[in-house]
């Protein structure tokens, strides 16, 4: 039955309102994955059609034209060209902004010419009555011959009668053309078909243009020998064929608007930008918009982090007492609960930052973020469409990753993605909550301002300061796959719309729960197998040590930890850390915060056996009071503060971000990479520090 | 005939030629063909990129870039 499923493919160009449909079209009963090999999201709902007719629809990434150039376009056109493809559909959608028809049947005359079914949903006819431009859509569909359809797809209006003319257009055979190709271009496009063995002339024409790109072997080096005979130069083919068919695309157009004068004020947009884009406003509103943000980020979820807390920590006492007691019920609670908790713990944060994002992508307010940013970080390799990404890195690199898909040069992603750990996220937060508490008096102050706060800024500053650095070095380093542009459509500003934001969300955290989750929970089972065992029977003899003395289970946790692997690992890697100021307990500390760094203040806790290890200020008394056994002095001096910090700062210790860059690259080449070289910049940078504070 | 990073604010213009080829290709797709309509609408702080109307529809591009459409005053 699934396979025999009616297949519909939207498309449109970005901005068109495609997204927007999708989801009025599937609501929730969306799935997102990937295209087979390569890091293109695959979206795909279920809906139906009427009572009986039960349809699969594809979302392809957002397009301009069939030509591929970025791997969001190879889809779009693989999909739409190869009949043998899976996602191969029945009938193409394809959503037209009114506001830009011109540029918006460009792709749908592409695809009408590949002689598939195809349906136009004219999306947003009311902004564009309003601005004077007049749609007969009866004569656009003649002019086509194909269905047209006024939708308004926020409104979800124009929905039902979309449904009919899909049903409809199913049973019709088309065999029309919109631009005949033959006209440009008549012997090389029949041997094309020839050798394709298919008579489909625009569907030979795009092969012939993206021979280069596809490696389909023996047909490639055939189109190649051809090109060669026939003199065809695919870009300067494409130009062409480009330019002959918008002449005739302006003759529809023409043919089937009429503009009328409306009464033009200063348009809202204008007005918008006049601020937004300001040279000094603009940066003013951008920095106010980020305060907000991180401001409502962080107190935000600190309720639902506190609960979900909560519920992970009485649901791991509970599980624990339930299930009777053994390396099961270890595993379940320590690793596995553990795990999950640690993972669940970001979805609000993760949830929160992509509402806001959603929200202003939706108003349009993102182009202009790049729109003024692109200059200053192109110096350092990056991109305006970079600033999202490494903003939301401050909040956690997960998300923020997730955000540079945006970014089309690949050099410039990759750029991107690198350097987003570097920015101080908000795990590292209680990590230097508890050491400048132990560095710093809170009384302290300099001039009005609290010493700890500056600190602990200075440290979000650093972050980001190392990350542009890095990236600077990196644009050196990266070998550029295409040149980078910031040719991107400033859509006018509109009012977001609340299903796109909520669907953004969801979306986003199933990613992160499904995705990196899988890689997250290996890694709790690894880290907690590592510090519950031990070589031999070392734990049987700890226990056999403190048997009979009451009150003594921290002592024992402790003590456990200490001949435990990790415990092992911990003191074997002393040698490594002790230039940095480190001890083997520290060490221990450095593996465990490999989960997430916040770990640190528990593994602490735990290491020095302080009871009760929810409770910061204990902590702090608990280590202040740990002397160094060689000098007999205090342990925790600043010099090993600040190393610390230093390595906090710059490490890579952050599973659930190296399984997100392994997702988004689809390597593990690039996290292996951040891995080492923020390894290397923590050890060197706290080295240093130690060396000179000492 | 002049580029289009030299256009001023206020008068229109209509593309000429765009010089480079991959950047054609990318403009061409987006309907910025020979003959259409050309103003500037904006300038990015330190003014770059620089934001035009183009057959309705406001898009931004680098100054580098711009340097390689070749636009006329109408």
């Amino acid at each position: 039955m699934e396979s025999n499923k009616i297949k519909i493919a939207l498309a449109g160009n970005p901005n068109s309102g495609k997204t927007t449909l999708f989801n009025a079209l599937t609501g929730l009963r969306q799935k997102v994955g990937n295209y087979p090999g390569i890091t293109v999201e695959k979206k795909t709902g279920n809906s139906k059609l009427d009572e009986t007719t039960d349809v699969e629809i594809i979302d392809l990434p957002g397009t301009y034209s069939l030509y591929p150039k970025s791997i969001d376009e190879r889809v779009a056109q693989q999909v739409l060209c190869n009949k043998e493809d899976d996602s191969y559909p029945d009938i193409t959608v394809v959503v037209a902004d009114a506001t830009n028809l011109r540029r918006s049947i460009f792709l749908l005359t592409q695809i009408i010419d590949l002689k598939m079914n195809v349906v136009l949903a004219l999306n947003m006819i009311d902004i564009s009555i309003s601005k004077g431009i007049i749609i007969d859509v009866n004569h656009l569909s003649n002019k086509l011959q194909i269905p047209v359809v006024a939708i308004n797809a926020r409104k979800h209006e124009g929905i039902n009668k979309l449904k009919k003319a899909i049903i409809h257009t199913r049973k019709e055979k088309i065999n029309s053309f919109f631009f005949d190709i033959k006209l440009l271009f008549k012997d090389v496009i029949e041997d094309t078909n020839k050798i394709r063995g298919i008579e489909n002339n625009y569907a030979s024409f795009l092969a012939l243009c993206m021979q280069e790109m596809s490696g389909e072997g023996k047909i490639r080096i055939q189109l190649f020998d051809l090109c060669k005979k026939h003199g065809f130069n695919y870009s300067r083919a494409q130009a062409q064929e480009t330019i002959r068919r918008y002449k005739k695309i302006d003759e529809v157009v023409e043919n089937c608007t009429t503009i009328v004068e409306v009464q033009k004020n200063k348009s809202f947009t204008k007005w918008l930008d006049d601020v937004l884009i300001h040279p000094f406003l603009g940066y003013v509103v951008f920095l106010s918009v980020l305060f907000l943000i991180f401001q409502a980020i962080f107190s935000w979820s600190e309720y639902p982090m506190d609960l979900i807390d909560s519920f992970f920590t009485n649901l791991s006492m509970w599980t624990a007492s339930v299930l009777p007691k053994g390396v099961l019920n270890d595993l379940i609670v320590k690793g596995i609960l553990a795990g999950l908790g640690g993972i669940i713990i970001f979805v609000p944060q993760i949830a929160f930052l992509f509402a806001f994002i959603a929200f202003l992508e939706d108003t349009g307010y993102m182009a202009r973020v790049g729109f003024i940013t692109d200059k200053l970080l192109r110096g350092f390799g990056l991109n305006g469409k970079s600033i999202i990404p490494l903003l939301s890195g401050a909040a956690c690199a997960v998300p923020a990753v997730m955000t540079a898909r945006t970014i089309s040069s690949w050099k410039e992603r990759m750029i991107t993605i690198m350097v987003i750990p570097l920015m101080s996220c908000s795990a590292r937060l209680p990590v230097y909550t508890l050491i400048i508490a132990m560095m710093i008096p809170a009384e302290q102050s300099w001039g009005p301002f609290n010493l700890q706060g500056l600190v602990m800024m200075a440290f979000y500053l650093l972050g980001f300061l190392a990350a542009l650095a890095t990236a600077f070095l990196l644009k050196f380093i990266l070998k550029a796959k295409e040149r980078s542009y910031f040719i991107v459509e400033m859509p006018s500003y509109k009012i977001p719309d609340w299903h796109t934001v909520l669907y953004t969300i969801v979306e986003k955290v199933k990613i992160f729960l499904f995705d990196a989750g899988k890689v997250i929970i290996t890694i709790s089972i690894i880290l907690w197998f590592l510090s519950s065992y031990a070589p031999g029977n070392r734990f049987e003899k700890i226990d056999a040590k403190w048997a009979g003395i009451e009150d003594a289970e921290a002592s024992i946790t402790a003590e456990k930890l200490e001949v435990s692997y990790a415990g092992i690992i911990g003191k074997s890697i002393e040698p490594a850390i002790k230039p940095l100021g480190f001890d083997w307990k520290i060490g221990i500390a450095l593996i465990t915060s490999f989960a997430a760094r916040e770990v640190f203040v528990g593994t602490m806790s735990t290491i020095y056996s302080v009871g009760d290890n929810s409770n910061t200020q204990s902590i702090r008394e608990r280590l202040e009071s740990v002397k160094n056994p060689d000098t007999g002095k205090k342990f925790f001096t600043n010099a090993v503060g600040v190393s610390l910090m230093l390595f906090y700062a710059f490490a890579m210790q952050c599973m659930s971000t190296l399984a997100i860059v392994r997702r988004e690259t689809n390597s593990w080449k690039w996290p292996i990479a951040q891995f080492l070289y923020m390894g290397v910049l923590a050890y060197i940078s706290s080295f240093i520090a130690y060396q000179i504070l000492v | 005939m002049q580029k289009l990073s030299e256009i001023s604010f206020g008068k229109e213009y209509v593309i000429h030629e765009i010089l480079d080829t991959e950047l054609a290709q990318k403009l061409l797709e987006m309907g910025c063909t020979p003959g259409e309509k050309i103003t500037l609408e904006r300038k990015a702080p330190f003014n770059d990129p620089i934001a035009i109307i183009v057959s309705s529809f406001m898009l931004s591009i680098r100054r580098v870039d711009a340097k390689q459409i070749i636009v006329k005053q109408v």
